[in-house]
Protein backbone atom coordinates (compact mmCIF):
# COMPACT_ATOMS: atom_id res chain seq x y z
CA UNK A 1 0.00 0.00 0.00
CA UNK A 2 1.23 3.76 -0.95
CA UNK A 3 -0.39 6.82 0.52
CA UNK A 4 -1.51 9.67 -1.62
CA UNK A 5 -1.71 12.63 -0.34
CA UNK A 6 -4.11 14.48 -1.68
CA UNK A 7 -3.27 18.94 -1.77
CA UNK A 8 -6.31 21.26 -0.45
CA UNK A 9 -8.36 21.97 -3.69
CA UNK A 10 -8.74 18.41 -4.32
CA UNK A 11 -9.99 17.18 -1.18
CA UNK A 12 -13.75 17.76 -1.91
CA UNK A 13 -13.23 15.12 -4.35
CA UNK A 14 -12.31 12.05 -1.99
CA UNK A 15 -14.60 12.80 0.99
CA UNK A 16 -12.15 15.85 2.18
CA UNK A 17 -9.48 13.01 3.36
CA UNK A 18 -6.02 14.55 3.20
CA UNK A 19 -4.52 11.27 2.18
CA UNK A 20 -6.00 8.11 0.63
CA UNK A 21 -4.36 4.54 1.06
CA UNK A 22 -4.05 2.82 -2.61
CA UNK A 23 -2.80 -0.04 -4.12
CA UNK A 24 -0.56 -0.35 -7.37
CA UNK A 25 2.76 -1.43 -8.29
CA UNK A 26 3.36 1.29 -10.37
CA UNK A 27 2.37 5.50 -9.57
CA UNK A 28 -0.09 4.85 -12.68
CA UNK A 29 -1.45 1.61 -11.30
CA UNK A 30 -1.91 3.79 -7.82
CA UNK A 31 -3.59 7.01 -9.20
CA UNK A 32 -5.90 4.92 -11.50
CA UNK A 33 -6.65 3.22 -8.00
CA UNK A 34 -7.44 6.36 -6.20
CA UNK A 35 -9.45 7.82 -9.62
CA UNK A 36 -11.58 4.25 -9.63
CA UNK A 37 -12.60 5.07 -5.78
CA UNK A 38 -12.96 8.45 -6.18
CA UNK A 39 -14.02 9.06 -10.02
CA UNK A 40 -15.29 13.02 -9.58
CA UNK A 41 -11.56 13.08 -9.39
CA UNK A 42 -10.69 11.54 -12.21
CA UNK A 43 -11.33 15.12 -14.59
CA UNK A 44 -9.07 16.93 -12.49
CA UNK A 45 -6.23 14.65 -12.96
CA UNK A 46 -6.73 13.19 -16.63
CA UNK A 47 -7.50 14.76 -19.92
CA UNK A 48 -9.82 13.02 -21.74
CA UNK A 49 -7.41 10.96 -23.66
CA UNK A 50 -6.59 9.79 -20.20
CA UNK A 51 -2.96 11.48 -20.29
CA UNK A 52 -1.93 12.79 -16.92
CA UNK A 53 -2.47 16.91 -17.14
CA UNK A 54 0.36 19.02 -17.30
CA UNK A 55 -0.44 21.25 -14.56
CA UNK A 56 -0.34 18.31 -12.34
CA UNK A 57 2.56 17.09 -10.83
CA UNK A 58 3.68 13.70 -9.43
CA UNK A 59 5.80 12.94 -6.91
CA UNK A 60 7.32 9.80 -5.55
CA UNK A 61 8.68 10.75 -1.98
CA UNK A 62 10.48 13.83 -2.85
CA UNK A 63 11.22 13.00 -6.61
CA UNK A 64 8.79 13.86 -9.92
CA UNK A 65 8.33 11.23 -11.39
CA UNK A 66 8.82 12.99 -14.76
CA UNK A 67 12.34 12.37 -14.13
CA UNK A 68 12.01 8.81 -12.67
CA UNK A 69 10.07 6.36 -14.98
CA UNK A 70 7.07 8.44 -15.06
CA UNK A 71 3.74 6.43 -14.35
CA UNK A 72 5.82 3.44 -15.14
CA UNK A 73 8.20 4.36 -11.86
CA UNK A 74 7.75 1.27 -9.50
CA UNK A 75 5.98 2.11 -5.99
CA UNK A 76 7.04 0.21 -2.89
CA UNK A 77 4.83 -0.32 0.23
CA UNK A 78 4.80 2.68 2.65
CA UNK A 79 5.74 5.15 -0.18
CA UNK A 80 4.58 8.35 -0.58
CA UNK A 81 3.05 9.72 -3.11
CA UNK A 82 2.22 13.43 -4.00
CA UNK A 83 -0.33 14.79 -6.09
CA UNK A 84 1.08 18.91 -6.66
CA UNK A 85 -1.21 21.22 -8.62
CA UNK A 86 -0.34 24.97 -9.22
CA UNK A 87 -2.07 27.09 -6.83
CA UNK A 88 -2.29 31.29 -7.32
CA UNK A 89 -3.16 32.64 -4.50
CA UNK A 90 -1.89 35.92 -2.71
CA UNK A 91 -2.36 38.99 -3.40
CA UNK A 92 -5.31 40.00 -5.77
CA UNK A 93 -3.85 42.01 -8.51
CA UNK A 94 -6.97 41.17 -11.15
CA UNK A 95 -10.22 39.76 -10.60
CA UNK A 96 -10.69 37.06 -8.39
CA UNK A 97 -13.85 34.91 -9.54
CA UNK A 98 -16.26 33.52 -6.70
CA UNK B 1 41.96 46.18 0.46
CA UNK B 2 39.72 48.24 -1.04
CA UNK B 3 40.86 51.59 -3.05
CA UNK B 4 39.43 54.76 -2.02
CA UNK B 5 37.46 55.18 -4.87
CA UNK B 6 35.66 52.20 -4.36
CA UNK B 7 34.90 52.84 -0.91
CA UNK B 8 33.19 56.08 -1.67
CA UNK B 9 31.50 54.70 -4.13
CA UNK B 10 29.74 51.99 -1.92
CA UNK B 11 27.10 52.87 0.53
CA UNK B 12 28.28 53.90 4.28
CA UNK B 13 25.97 53.38 7.40
CA UNK B 14 25.54 56.03 9.54
CA UNK B 15 25.80 56.06 12.97
CA UNK B 16 21.85 55.74 13.94
CA UNK B 17 21.58 53.50 10.94
CA UNK B 18 24.74 51.05 12.72
CA UNK B 19 22.83 51.16 16.41
CA UNK B 20 19.26 50.43 14.30
CA UNK B 21 20.98 47.21 12.81
CA UNK B 22 23.60 46.47 15.29
CA UNK B 23 21.81 42.94 15.97
CA UNK B 24 22.88 42.22 12.28
CA UNK B 25 26.03 43.58 12.20
CA UNK B 26 27.29 41.28 15.62
CA UNK B 27 26.50 38.60 13.74
CA UNK B 28 29.07 37.27 11.66
CA UNK B 29 26.78 35.83 8.57
CA UNK B 30 25.77 39.54 7.80
CA UNK B 31 28.39 41.85 10.12
CA UNK B 32 28.81 45.36 8.58
CA UNK B 33 29.78 44.02 4.77
CA UNK B 34 26.29 41.89 4.64
CA UNK B 35 24.48 45.12 6.34
CA UNK B 36 25.83 47.48 3.26
CA UNK B 37 24.85 44.45 0.78
CA UNK B 38 21.26 44.87 2.28
CA UNK B 39 21.44 48.81 1.70
CA UNK B 40 22.59 48.45 -1.47
CA UNK B 41 19.94 45.66 -2.67
CA UNK B 42 16.76 46.81 -4.67
CA UNK B 43 14.41 44.45 -4.35
CA UNK B 44 10.39 44.16 -6.15
CA UNK B 45 7.14 43.43 -4.28
CA UNK B 46 4.70 42.47 -6.56
CA UNK B 47 1.68 43.40 -4.69
CA UNK B 48 1.11 45.16 -1.43
CA UNK B 49 -1.48 42.37 -0.12
CA UNK B 50 -1.57 39.33 2.15
CA UNK B 51 1.99 37.70 1.29
CA UNK B 52 3.34 41.22 -0.33
CA UNK B 53 2.60 42.65 3.79
CA UNK B 54 4.80 40.84 5.94
CA UNK B 55 7.63 40.40 2.94
CA UNK B 56 7.52 43.91 2.84
CA UNK B 57 7.29 45.10 6.75
CA UNK B 58 10.40 42.63 7.19
CA UNK B 59 12.56 43.59 4.42
CA UNK B 60 12.22 47.04 5.42
CA UNK B 61 13.14 46.07 9.08
CA UNK B 62 16.36 44.74 7.92
CA UNK B 63 17.80 47.29 5.97
CA UNK B 64 17.34 46.84 2.34
CA UNK B 65 18.04 50.28 0.91
CA UNK B 66 15.23 49.89 -2.10
CA UNK B 67 11.71 48.24 -2.32
CA UNK B 68 9.91 48.45 -5.43
CA UNK B 69 5.69 47.68 -4.94
CA UNK B 70 3.49 47.53 -7.83
CA UNK B 71 -0.13 47.47 -6.70
CA UNK B 72 -3.33 49.48 -8.28
CA UNK B 73 -5.59 47.74 -5.96
CA UNK B 74 -7.35 50.37 -3.05
CA UNK B 75 -7.59 48.61 0.74
CA UNK B 76 -10.80 46.72 1.10
CA UNK B 77 -12.31 45.42 4.76
CA UNK B 78 -12.35 42.29 3.93
CA UNK B 79 -8.24 42.03 3.35
CA UNK B 80 -7.40 43.16 6.85
CA UNK B 81 -8.06 39.37 7.86
CA UNK B 82 -4.62 39.35 6.76
CA UNK B 83 -2.76 41.97 4.78
CA UNK B 84 -1.16 43.14 8.29
CA UNK B 85 0.11 46.17 6.43
CA UNK B 86 -2.57 47.88 6.33
CA UNK B 87 -5.09 49.38 9.17
CA UNK B 88 -8.68 49.73 9.45
CA UNK B 89 -8.43 53.33 8.77
CA UNK B 90 -7.09 52.32 5.33
CA UNK B 91 -9.78 51.13 3.71
CA UNK B 92 -10.67 52.71 0.67
CA UNK B 93 -7.14 54.09 0.57
CA UNK B 94 -5.01 52.68 -2.18
CA UNK B 95 -2.69 50.05 -1.01
CA UNK B 96 0.70 51.58 -2.26
CA UNK B 97 -0.04 54.50 -0.02
CA UNK B 98 -1.05 52.91 2.89
CA UNK B 99 2.24 50.87 2.51
CA UNK B 100 4.22 53.44 2.12
CA UNK B 101 3.28 54.93 5.20
CA UNK B 102 3.90 51.65 7.25
CA UNK B 103 7.10 50.69 6.24
CA UNK B 104 8.48 54.70 6.10
CA UNK B 105 7.01 54.71 9.57
CA UNK B 106 9.24 51.19 10.46
CA UNK B 107 12.44 52.48 8.84
CA UNK B 108 13.08 56.33 7.87
CA UNK B 109 16.15 55.45 5.59
CA UNK B 110 13.95 53.06 3.17
CA UNK B 111 14.09 54.05 -0.37
CA UNK B 112 10.16 53.04 -1.33
CA UNK B 113 9.16 53.52 -5.39
CA UNK B 114 5.79 52.96 -5.82
CA UNK B 115 4.45 51.45 -9.28
CA UNK B 116 0.72 52.01 -9.42
CA UNK B 117 -0.17 49.96 -12.52
CA UNK B 118 -1.24 46.38 -13.92
CA UNK B 119 1.77 44.43 -13.71
CA UNK B 120 1.35 43.57 -17.62
CA UNK B 121 3.44 42.34 -20.43
CA UNK B 122 4.30 45.81 -21.75
CA UNK B 123 5.85 47.31 -18.94
CA UNK B 124 7.40 44.22 -16.57
CA UNK B 125 10.84 43.57 -18.21
CA UNK B 126 11.24 47.43 -17.86
CA UNK B 127 10.55 47.80 -13.97
CA UNK B 128 12.48 44.20 -13.42
CA UNK B 129 15.26 45.93 -14.83
CA UNK B 130 15.78 48.49 -12.34
CA UNK B 131 15.70 45.65 -9.68
CA UNK B 132 18.11 42.89 -8.19
CA UNK B 133 15.54 40.46 -6.75
CA UNK B 134 11.59 40.07 -7.91
CA UNK B 135 9.46 38.77 -4.92
CA UNK B 136 6.31 37.19 -6.70
CA UNK B 137 2.87 37.64 -4.23
CA UNK B 138 0.15 37.71 -6.60
CA UNK B 139 -3.21 35.52 -6.55
CA UNK B 140 -3.53 34.77 -10.33
CA UNK B 141 -1.44 32.70 -12.98
CA UNK B 142 -1.41 34.92 -15.59
CA UNK B 143 0.44 37.59 -13.13
CA UNK B 144 2.53 34.07 -11.96
CA UNK B 145 3.27 33.05 -15.57
CA UNK B 146 4.13 36.67 -16.57
CA UNK B 147 6.51 37.20 -13.46
CA UNK B 148 8.13 34.22 -14.12
CA UNK B 149 9.13 34.94 -17.91
CA UNK B 150 9.91 38.24 -17.34
CA UNK B 151 12.27 36.78 -14.34
CA UNK B 152 13.90 34.46 -16.83
CA UNK B 153 14.22 37.22 -19.72
CA UNK B 154 15.81 39.47 -17.54
CA UNK B 155 18.16 37.18 -15.56
CA UNK B 156 16.47 38.00 -11.99
CA UNK B 157 15.66 35.46 -9.30
CA UNK B 158 11.85 35.17 -8.70
CA UNK B 159 11.51 34.49 -5.17
CA UNK B 160 7.90 32.79 -5.51
CA UNK B 161 5.34 32.12 -2.68
CA UNK B 162 1.54 30.60 -3.06
CA UNK B 163 -1.30 30.11 -1.15
CA UNK B 164 -4.46 28.28 -0.60
CA UNK B 165 -6.83 28.17 2.60
CA UNK B 166 -4.15 26.48 5.04
CA UNK B 167 -1.05 25.51 2.67
CA UNK B 168 1.66 27.33 1.08
CA UNK B 169 4.28 26.45 -1.62
CA UNK B 170 7.34 28.65 -1.62
CA UNK B 171 10.59 28.85 -4.03
CA UNK B 172 13.27 30.75 -5.40
CA UNK B 173 13.04 30.60 -9.42
CA UNK B 174 14.75 31.80 -12.18
CA UNK B 175 18.37 31.91 -10.83
CA UNK B 176 21.10 30.97 -13.11
CA UNK B 177 21.21 27.28 -12.79
CA UNK B 178 18.10 26.53 -11.25
CA UNK B 179 14.69 25.85 -12.65
CA UNK B 180 11.86 28.32 -13.35
CA UNK B 181 8.23 28.13 -12.62
CA UNK B 182 7.45 26.63 -15.76
CA UNK B 183 9.71 23.73 -15.58
CA UNK B 184 7.12 23.06 -13.09
CA UNK B 185 4.36 23.83 -14.32
CA UNK B 186 4.63 24.37 -18.12
CA UNK B 187 0.88 25.26 -18.48
CA UNK B 188 -1.66 26.77 -16.68
CA UNK B 189 -4.61 24.85 -15.07
CA UNK B 190 -8.31 25.87 -17.72
CA UNK B 191 -9.91 28.31 -15.77
CA UNK B 192 -12.11 26.79 -13.53
CA UNK B 193 -10.71 23.85 -12.27
CA UNK B 194 -8.57 25.48 -9.47
CA UNK B 195 -10.56 27.95 -7.53
CA UNK B 196 -9.56 31.41 -6.22
CA UNK B 197 -8.73 32.66 -2.80
CA UNK B 198 -12.09 34.58 -3.56
CA UNK B 199 -13.30 30.95 -3.71
CA UNK B 200 -11.88 29.14 -1.34
CA UNK B 201 -10.91 31.72 1.45
CA UNK B 202 -7.61 31.72 2.84
CA UNK B 203 -6.51 31.22 6.80
CA UNK B 204 -5.69 34.90 7.20
CA UNK B 205 -1.78 33.71 9.47
CA UNK B 206 -0.64 31.60 6.19
CA UNK B 207 0.06 34.54 3.92
CA UNK B 208 2.23 35.44 7.10
CA UNK B 209 4.31 32.49 7.13
CA UNK B 210 4.68 32.28 3.53
CA UNK B 211 5.60 35.80 3.12
CA UNK B 212 7.90 36.18 5.53
CA UNK B 213 9.64 32.64 4.29
CA UNK B 214 9.90 34.66 0.95
CA UNK B 215 11.21 36.98 3.11
CA UNK B 216 14.06 34.65 4.70
CA UNK B 217 15.00 34.19 1.07
CA UNK B 218 15.27 37.37 -0.47
CA UNK B 219 17.61 38.31 2.32
CA UNK B 220 19.66 35.32 2.16
CA UNK B 221 19.85 35.69 -1.81
CA UNK B 222 21.08 39.56 -0.95
CA UNK B 223 23.73 37.86 1.61
CA UNK B 224 24.71 35.29 -0.41
CA UNK B 225 24.83 33.18 2.70
CA UNK B 226 22.81 30.05 3.76
CA UNK B 227 20.74 27.46 1.70
CA UNK B 228 18.27 28.50 -0.68
CA UNK B 229 15.14 27.30 -2.16
CA UNK B 230 16.72 26.80 -5.74
CA UNK B 231 15.96 23.48 -6.44
CA UNK B 232 13.09 22.78 -3.82
CA UNK B 233 9.72 23.30 -3.39
CA UNK B 234 8.87 23.43 0.34
CA UNK B 235 5.24 22.78 1.05
CA UNK B 236 3.51 24.43 3.96
CA UNK B 237 0.39 22.95 5.70
CA UNK B 238 -0.15 24.55 8.11
CA UNK B 239 -3.75 22.28 9.69
CA UNK B 240 -0.65 19.48 10.27
CA UNK B 241 1.71 21.74 10.43
CA UNK B 242 3.99 19.72 8.50
CA UNK B 243 6.56 21.44 6.07
CA UNK B 244 7.76 18.73 3.41
CA UNK B 245 10.15 19.89 0.69
CA UNK B 246 10.38 18.28 -3.06
CA UNK B 247 13.03 18.21 -5.52
CA UNK B 248 12.49 20.29 -8.38
CA UNK B 249 14.63 20.05 -11.83
CA UNK B 250 15.58 22.42 -14.75
CA UNK B 251 13.94 21.11 -17.14
CA UNK B 252 15.87 21.26 -20.26
CA UNK B 253 12.97 21.40 -22.33
CA UNK B 254 11.34 24.30 -20.67
CA UNK B 255 9.84 26.71 -23.34
CA UNK B 256 11.12 29.33 -20.82
CA UNK B 257 14.55 28.73 -19.71
CA UNK B 258 15.51 25.47 -21.09
CA UNK B 259 18.21 24.81 -23.83
CA UNK B 260 16.19 25.79 -26.26
CA UNK B 261 13.85 28.29 -25.27
CA UNK B 262 10.30 29.14 -27.47
CA UNK B 263 9.38 32.32 -24.90
CA UNK B 264 11.98 35.39 -25.95
CA UNK B 265 9.61 37.91 -24.87
CA UNK B 266 6.26 38.40 -22.83
CA UNK B 267 3.21 37.55 -24.42
CA UNK B 268 -0.62 37.79 -24.05
CA UNK B 269 -0.83 35.94 -20.91
CA UNK B 270 -4.84 36.67 -20.06
CA UNK B 271 -5.30 34.70 -22.92
CA UNK B 272 -2.77 31.58 -22.43
CA UNK B 273 -4.41 31.21 -19.00
CA UNK B 274 -7.95 32.65 -19.34
CA UNK B 275 -9.48 32.08 -22.57
CA UNK B 276 -12.16 29.09 -21.10
CA UNK B 277 -13.25 31.29 -17.81
CA UNK B 278 -14.10 34.38 -19.99
CA UNK B 279 -16.75 31.95 -22.58
CA UNK B 280 -17.89 30.39 -19.43
CA UNK B 281 -19.31 33.87 -18.13
CA UNK B 282 -20.33 35.19 -21.28
CA UNK B 283 -22.07 32.33 -22.19
CA UNK B 284 -24.02 32.45 -18.97
CA UNK B 285 -24.72 36.55 -18.85
CA UNK B 286 -28.05 36.10 -22.05
CA UNK B 287 -29.59 34.16 -19.08
CA UNK B 288 -28.48 37.26 -15.76
CA UNK B 289 -31.03 37.76 -14.09
CA UNK B 290 -30.95 40.86 -11.83
CA UNK B 291 -31.64 41.17 -7.97
CA UNK B 292 -34.21 44.21 -8.34
CA UNK B 293 -36.27 41.28 -10.60
CA UNK B 294 -36.01 38.36 -8.72
CA UNK B 295 -37.28 40.11 -5.97
CA UNK B 296 -40.00 41.64 -7.74
CA UNK B 297 -40.92 38.01 -9.14
CA UNK B 298 -40.87 36.64 -5.60
CA UNK B 299 -42.87 38.99 -3.84
CA UNK B 300 -45.22 38.50 -6.46
CA UNK B 301 -45.50 35.41 -5.87
CA UNK B 302 -43.94 33.06 -9.26
CA UNK B 303 -42.86 29.59 -9.07
CA UNK B 304 -39.04 29.77 -8.31
CA UNK B 305 -36.68 27.60 -7.59
CA UNK B 306 -33.53 29.36 -5.82
CA UNK B 307 -30.46 26.85 -5.96
CA UNK B 308 -27.69 28.14 -4.05
CA UNK B 309 -24.23 26.74 -5.27
CA UNK B 310 -21.78 27.54 -2.36
CA UNK B 311 -20.80 26.02 0.49
CA UNK B 312 -22.36 25.17 3.54
CA UNK B 313 -20.51 27.45 5.89
CA UNK B 314 -21.16 29.96 3.47
CA UNK B 315 -24.66 29.28 3.71
CA UNK B 316 -24.56 29.78 7.27
CA UNK B 317 -23.55 33.39 6.95
CA UNK B 318 -26.19 34.73 4.53
CA UNK B 319 -28.75 32.86 2.74
CA UNK B 320 -31.60 33.56 0.82
CA UNK B 321 -33.70 30.68 1.43
CA UNK B 322 -32.23 28.81 -1.05
CA UNK B 323 -31.71 25.08 -1.74
CA UNK B 324 -27.93 24.24 -0.94
CA UNK B 325 -26.00 21.79 -3.36
CA UNK B 326 -22.35 23.26 -3.89
CA UNK B 327 -21.38 23.82 -7.31
CA UNK B 328 -19.32 20.95 -7.14
CA UNK B 329 -21.61 18.17 -6.19
CA UNK B 330 -23.72 19.42 -8.69
CA UNK B 331 -22.87 16.41 -11.09
CA UNK B 332 -23.63 13.93 -8.37
CA UNK B 333 -26.93 15.54 -7.09
CA UNK B 334 -28.66 16.97 -10.53
CA UNK B 335 -31.34 14.50 -10.34
CA UNK B 336 -32.35 16.44 -6.75
CA UNK B 337 -33.81 19.64 -8.99
CA UNK B 338 -36.41 19.33 -11.46
CA UNK B 339 -35.94 20.78 -14.74
CA UNK B 340 -39.97 21.57 -15.52
CA UNK B 341 -39.28 24.63 -13.09
CA UNK B 342 -37.81 27.49 -13.21
CA UNK B 343 -34.66 27.82 -11.73
CA UNK B 344 -32.08 30.90 -10.01
CA UNK B 345 -28.76 29.77 -9.65
CA UNK B 346 -26.59 32.07 -7.19
CA UNK B 347 -23.29 32.05 -5.10
CA UNK B 348 -21.60 34.94 -3.41
CA UNK B 349 -20.85 37.09 -6.34
CA UNK B 350 -22.11 35.26 -9.41
CA UNK B 351 -18.76 33.36 -10.73
CA UNK B 352 -19.86 29.97 -9.49
CA UNK B 353 -23.32 30.13 -10.61
CA UNK B 354 -22.42 31.29 -13.95
CA UNK B 355 -20.26 28.03 -13.99
CA UNK B 356 -23.39 26.00 -12.45
CA UNK B 357 -25.52 27.77 -15.13
CA UNK B 358 -23.49 26.57 -17.87
CA UNK B 359 -23.33 23.00 -16.96
CA UNK B 360 -27.02 22.73 -16.18
CA UNK B 361 -27.72 24.27 -19.28
CA UNK B 362 -25.89 21.61 -21.24
CA UNK B 363 -27.50 19.10 -18.18
CA UNK B 364 -30.72 19.87 -20.67
CA UNK B 365 -32.51 22.19 -18.31
CA UNK B 366 -33.74 24.93 -19.84
CA UNK B 367 -35.65 27.16 -17.34
CA UNK B 368 -32.47 28.79 -15.75
CA UNK B 369 -30.60 31.82 -14.89
CA UNK B 370 -27.53 33.09 -13.13
CA UNK B 371 -28.27 35.73 -10.05
CA UNK B 372 -25.65 38.52 -10.89
CA UNK B 373 -23.74 39.60 -8.56
CA UNK B 374 -24.90 37.05 -6.15
CA UNK B 375 -25.71 37.40 -2.55
CA UNK B 376 -23.37 40.51 -2.70
CA UNK B 377 -25.66 42.50 -4.94
CA UNK B 378 -28.68 41.47 -3.03
CA UNK B 379 -27.40 42.75 0.37
CA UNK B 380 -26.23 45.46 -1.31
CA UNK B 381 -29.61 46.84 -3.55
CA UNK B 382 -32.41 44.44 -1.51
CA UNK B 383 -31.52 44.08 1.96
CA UNK B 384 -28.65 45.76 3.92
CA UNK B 385 -29.24 43.86 6.91
CA UNK B 386 -27.65 41.02 5.19
CA UNK B 387 -23.79 40.38 6.09
CA UNK B 388 -21.42 41.00 3.18
CA UNK B 389 -18.19 38.71 3.14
Amino acid sequence: MAKIHIPTPLRQYVSKQPSVEVKGSTVGEALHGLVSQHPDLRRHLYTEEGKLRAFVNIYLNDEDVRYLNKEATAVEDGDNISIVPSIAGGTSLASAGG
Amino acid sequence: MATLTEVQSSPTLSNDEILRYSRHLIMPEVGMEGQLKLKSAKVLCIGAGGLGSPLALYLAAAGVGTLGIVDFDVVDYTNLQRQIIHSTSDVGRPKLDSAAEKLKAINPFLNIRKFEARLASDNALELFRQFDIIADGTDNFPTRYLVNDACVLTGKPNVYGSIFRFEGQASVFATELGPCYRCLYPEPPPPGLVPSCAEGGVLGILPGLVGVIQATEAIKLILGKGDPLIGRLLLVDALGMKFRELKLRKNSDCPACGTHPTIKKLIDYQEFCGIRGEEAIAEATASDIQVEELKKRLDRGDDLFILDVREPHEYQICNLGGYLIPVGDLPMRVNELDSSREIVAHCRSGGRSAKAVNFLRQAGFKKIHNLAGGVLAWADRIDPSMPKY
